[in-house]
């Protein structure tokens, strides 16, 4: 059910332009530029830095009232000069923002005007991403440049026997782990958007100013020369799939598979990248798999039955749920700030097989999720740092996964995907339960 | 390694270096904002300007500055942000800013309301969902009043806030106001300030009478309990005799804001955010403000001791002094350890709008020598001293928000010896002498720094630490110069007082002494001669 209230009371959802701040994060020796008010390009630094604990550099066109009542031409083109000039970027996104989105600014014809005056700088790709902040949430400017770089920049061409993977929103130990997953099957493979390197940089002996790492540019020009591509998104609309552009311009295979978190999306994965090789699963992971059935076998015993809130961005939140349901916990709440009727969908059929099937809430806020977590009675909750209210108002333990998380450090490292990650979620689920049981207790018996 | 590190003669030539890796046009603006101190050309700075697109700047917006800075610490409202969900989300509870409630239990701190302005609320306006919002506000949470604050969108599309406020308060029976403070609005977070005091000096300062009166009853402006700050120095002020009637805004209530004009003495901390509404409380309520500094050692020992001044109290005095007496004792030995620790480490400081200036008195207390300070969003003032108020002139930029005049309130009388307090009180009372005043010859001091000058910066001069924000936090750390964050101080402090020097250095010490930093080489590269690792 979806959200009647006129206002929103500690949202589950942030806006647009973040998107693809975070999407273009991922793509090699690229910046973003937002087009509007500097207080954008501020606060989306620190919501990303805080996350990631990683410099997050993004460029603003600095409007005044000046710019927003004659238009933002002359700073957007002045704010372009000057990060190039400074940082040298090879590819350029110039997100929108609710400002420019409602003066109404041609971001497309001035960059083409801007390029006339200075063809010095036509060696920068320039990529214009609408993100009016007023509609949809973050994970739609997500999906948004990813669609848009392809749309501009994928060729079609011989098939080149390479893999396209859109991961959508994941940590950069996630986008790691899928690297390593699509070499060991030895697979060439295109990651877009790739933020392994860019949002969890090492210390070495030179400072880049833009972090090294990220999607090359020369993969996402052959992505239309692929063989096919596997797509993590079940829920977006058809117009913010990466696959089904490249599919309907160049003909390339589509898979559109669940995020693969837990045993059975993980399965789908490594199914479909079995097909597309037409060999085994490597031994190494039906090593991982069958280590996560230990460990699942494990677990049980102090995870069946505990009841799960679980919230965040609409495609983490369906492929979650299917994590719960296999390891026995009962999803009582699946809430996201965003979601459509395919989210709902998808989570009806995950858990259809429960006795009581939890309240799927979309485009929620945590003052809804709160009423039906404690209409439902919960032990447990899953997601991003902002449940943290709840969790301490009625006394259950958070297990932070997603985004943002701004009050631990290690979000970038944590692992959801595949088998490995299902071990490392199942781990942590397990002990955060068992060490509430351990602290209610009082008279400190801890052996199990 | 520190005596290969750069003198303070080399840096002209590093702000020349600065300079001319801009192009040309770029480059002259900022030599105007990038100073050395007694060098050629005086200590005159530019500020408060025009922020240069595309230069990855750690300012904010006008927003920023009213709703997070300056309204958003007020515990027993309810901010309304107007606007699509993003500015209410990032302004959540970042600046960590504490409160308890009081007696009626009522603290919104932790929540986040906004209307998520859609598609449909920019074509078609968005006051009736404004309107709805507002009782549904009223309804669910109750709070002691509620504030709108605007975003980009609403001034573009012209909501009236200012009239839906009126009605909702009609309606709803409690004090409803809004704030204009449109993102787009000035250059930085400053004029959001400026926003934000005005609309408390209209809608809510002097609307409440305190139930008695003490002597000694002041506020404490410009101090947002970052960190716990504020109750590291109420206790203290309260051993001393002093009643707090109201801060403004750490912790405070509306209802005291209300109540504010009837204190004897505003004491200023943060010159830059709330310097507009101590000059306003001086022209209406003749209630004159002094400038206090409760970071380091010595300034909370100098504010103590000029409040007792300005008040002229024996006892008031002695406690002043029996409380100073008996913390110096008590934190002494634990200093000096401290002192002997970080003596001669080099420490940039680059904060917002006053930080910057307060920090280095506790620097140079605990050994350290400051080689760089600036900040953000300052104007010349905050610089340069409060004489320049009067040669700076209003550009289109300042024009934005009107300063509001009043004329002063029958009965209000300031002291019958304030000028000769302003003499006693040196340059303290009514007046601000600015950073510039306190900084050594040849210390570097550049407004508005940005990531590329960061970099540059510490590439030459090398500094054991770096004190900043989180937006370049981790430029620094990736560079192996450890930071510490001094807005909202890595989840620690709290810093003011006594109490909090000790924390400040023992964060400082955390940072220039852990053992992480010797691992930073690793083991398979050869020791080059003469650099740092």
């Amino acid at each position: 059910m979806a959200n009647s209230h006129a206002s929103t009371t500690n949202p589950c959802k942030m806006c647009r332009p973040l998107g693809a701040c975070l999407a273009f994060s991922g793509v090699e020796n690229s910046m973003v530029l937002l087009h509007g008010s500097q207080g954008c390009s501020t606060y989306m630094r620190r919501y990303i830095s805080g996350h990631y604990n990683e410099p997050v550099d993004i460029a603003s066109s600095s409007l005044s009232e000046q710019g927003a009542i004659y238009g933002g031409e002359a700073n957007l083109k002045q704010g372009i000069r000057n990060v190039v000039a400074k940082y040298s970027p090879s590819v350029l996104c110039v997100a929108t923002t609710c400002l420019t989105e409602t003066i109404g600014d041609n971001v497309k014809m001035i960059i083409d005007d801007l390029l006339e005056e200075e063809p010095g700088l036509r060696d920068v790709k320039i990529i214009p991403v609408s993100t009016p902040s007023y509609s949809g949430s973050h994970t739609d400017g997500f999906y948004d440049s990813c669609v848009a770089i392809l749309d501009r920049f994928a060729r079609g061409g011989e098939d080149n026997g390479a893999v396209n993977l859109f991961p959508g929103f994941l940590s950069p130990a996630d986008i790691r782990y899928l690297r390593e997953v699509m070499d060991d099957c030895q697979v060439e493979s295109m990651i877009l958007p790739d933020c392994s390197g860019t949002l969890d940089a090492g210390i070495g002996d030179t400072f880049y100013r833009i972090p090294r790492g990220g999607t090359r540019f020369e993969d996402i020009e052959r992505a239309g020369s692929s063989s096919c591509s596997i797509e993590f998104n079940l829920a977006g609309d058809a117009n913010q799939s990466s696959a089904r552009l490249l599919d309907d311009r160049f003909g390339v295979r589509g898979y559109r598979l669940p995020l693969p978190i837990g045993i059975r999306n993980s399965d789908l994965l490594f199914n479909t990248l079995s097909e597309v090789t037409a060999g085994p699963t490597p031994q190494k992971y039906q090593d991982e798999r069958s280590r996560l059935l230990d460990a699942m076998v494990d677990a049980h015993k102090y995870l069946f039955g505990q009841r799960a809130v679980i919230y965040g961005d609409a495609e983490f939140v369906i492929a979650m749920t299917s994590f719960l349901v296999d390891a026995g916990i009962f999803p009582v709440v699946c809430a996201s700030g965003g979601g459509n009727a395919r989210y709902v969908a998808e989570i009806e059929t995950i858990t259809g097989s429960l006795d009581t099937p939890p309240a799927i809430l979309r485009e929620a806020d945590f003052d809804d999720i709160y009423d039906h977590t404690l209409a439902a009675g919960a032990d447990l909750l899953i997601g991003n740092s902002k449940g943290n209210h709840i969790a301490r108002r009625i006394n259950v333990p958070l297990v932070r996964v997603g985004y943002p998380i701004h009050d631990r450090i290690g979000a970038q490292r944590i692992l959801h995907t595949g088998y490995r990650g299902a071990m490392n979620l199942l781990d942590i689920l397990t002990n955060t339960i068992i060490a509430r049981k351990q602290d209610d207790l009082g008279y400190g018996y801890s052996y199990m | 390694m520190s005596d290969q590190k750069p003198e303070a003669a080399d840096l002209g030539g590093l702000k020349d270096r600065i300079v001319e890796a801009y192009p040309e046009k770029v480059g002259k603006n900022r030599a105007k904002h990038i100073l050395v101190k007694d060098g050629n050309g005086g200590n005159k700075i530019d500020a408060n300007a025009k922020t240069i697109p595309g230069i990855i700047t750690t300012r904010g917006c006008a927003f920023a500055g009213c709703k997070g800075v300056v309204l958003g610490p007020i515990k027993d409202v309810v901010n309304l942000v107007h606007g699509p969900v993003g500015c209410s989300y990032y302004s959540w509870l970042t600046r960590r800013n504490f409160a308890k409630a009081d007696d009626n239990g009522k603290n919104f701190l932790q929540y986040c309301v906004t209307t998520d302005m859609q598609e449909g609320d920019i074509v078609f306006g968005g006051e009736k969902r404004l309107m709805q919002a507002l009782r549904e506000v009223k309804e669910a949470l109750d709070p002691e009043a509620i504030v709108i604050s605007a975003t980009c969108p609403v001034g573009l599309i012209g909501d009236d806030i200012s009239t839906v406020a009126k009605e909702a308060e009609a309606e709803l029976g409690i004090k409803v106001f809004s704030a204009n403070c449109e993102g787009y609005k000035g250059v930085s977070q400053s004029v959001g300030h400026h926003i934000a005091c005005n609309a408390l000096m209209e809608n809510v300062v002097g609307t409440e009478e305190p139930e008695d009166a003490t002597p000694f009853d002041i506020n404490i402006f410009g101090e947002y309990n970052i960190g716990g700050d504020l109750w590291n120095i109420r206790p203290l002020l309260e051993r001393i005799g002093y009643r707090i009637l109201s801060t403004y805004t750490g912790d405070a209530s509306i209802h005291d804001i209300a109540k504010a004009p009837r204190a004897k003495l505003n004491v200023l901390m943060c010159h830059r955010s709330i310097n507009y509404a101590t000059q306003m409380f001086w022209e209406k309520y003749a209630l004159p403000w002094l400038k206090v500094n409760y970071i380091g050692v010595a300034e909370t020992a100098r504010s103590l001791r000029e409040m007792a001044e300005f008040f002229d109290d024996q006892t008031l005095t002695e406690n002043t002094e029996k409380v100073i007496a008996a913390e110096m004792e008590r934190i002494t030995p634990a200093l000096e350890r401290y002192q002997e620790r970080l003596d001669g480490k080099r420490i940039m400081l680059f904060v917002g709008g006053s930080r910057s200036h307060h920090f280095q008195h506790l620097s140079e207390e605990l050994g350290m020598n400051v080689v760089m300070a600036g900040y953000e969003f300052a104007h010349r003032d905050d610089y340069e001293g409060r004489q320049v108020l009067a040669d700076m002139k209003e550009t289109a930029i300042s024009r934005v928000v009107p300063d509001l005049h009043y004329e002063r309130e029958s009965g209000c009388e300031p002291p019958a010896d304030l000028e000769q307090k302003k003499d006693e009180l040196g340059g303290h009372l009514l007046d601000y002498e600015g950073m510039i005043a306190h900084m050594k010859k040849g210390a570097l001091i550049v407004d508005d720094l940005n990531h590329f000058e960061t970099e540059a910066i510490i590439r030459e001069l090398q500094p054991d630490v770096f004190c900043s924000g989180i937006k370049d936090k981790y430029v620094v750390e990736k560079m192996g110069v450890p930071s510490r964050q001094l807005h909202s101080y890595d989840y620690s402090g709290p810093y003011t007082g006594f109490d909090g020097a000790l924390i400040f250095a023992k964060d400082i010490d955390m940072a220039v002494s852990t053992p992480t930093i010797k691992y930073m080489k690793p083991p398979w590269r050869k020791k080059e001669s003469g650099s740092d690792a």
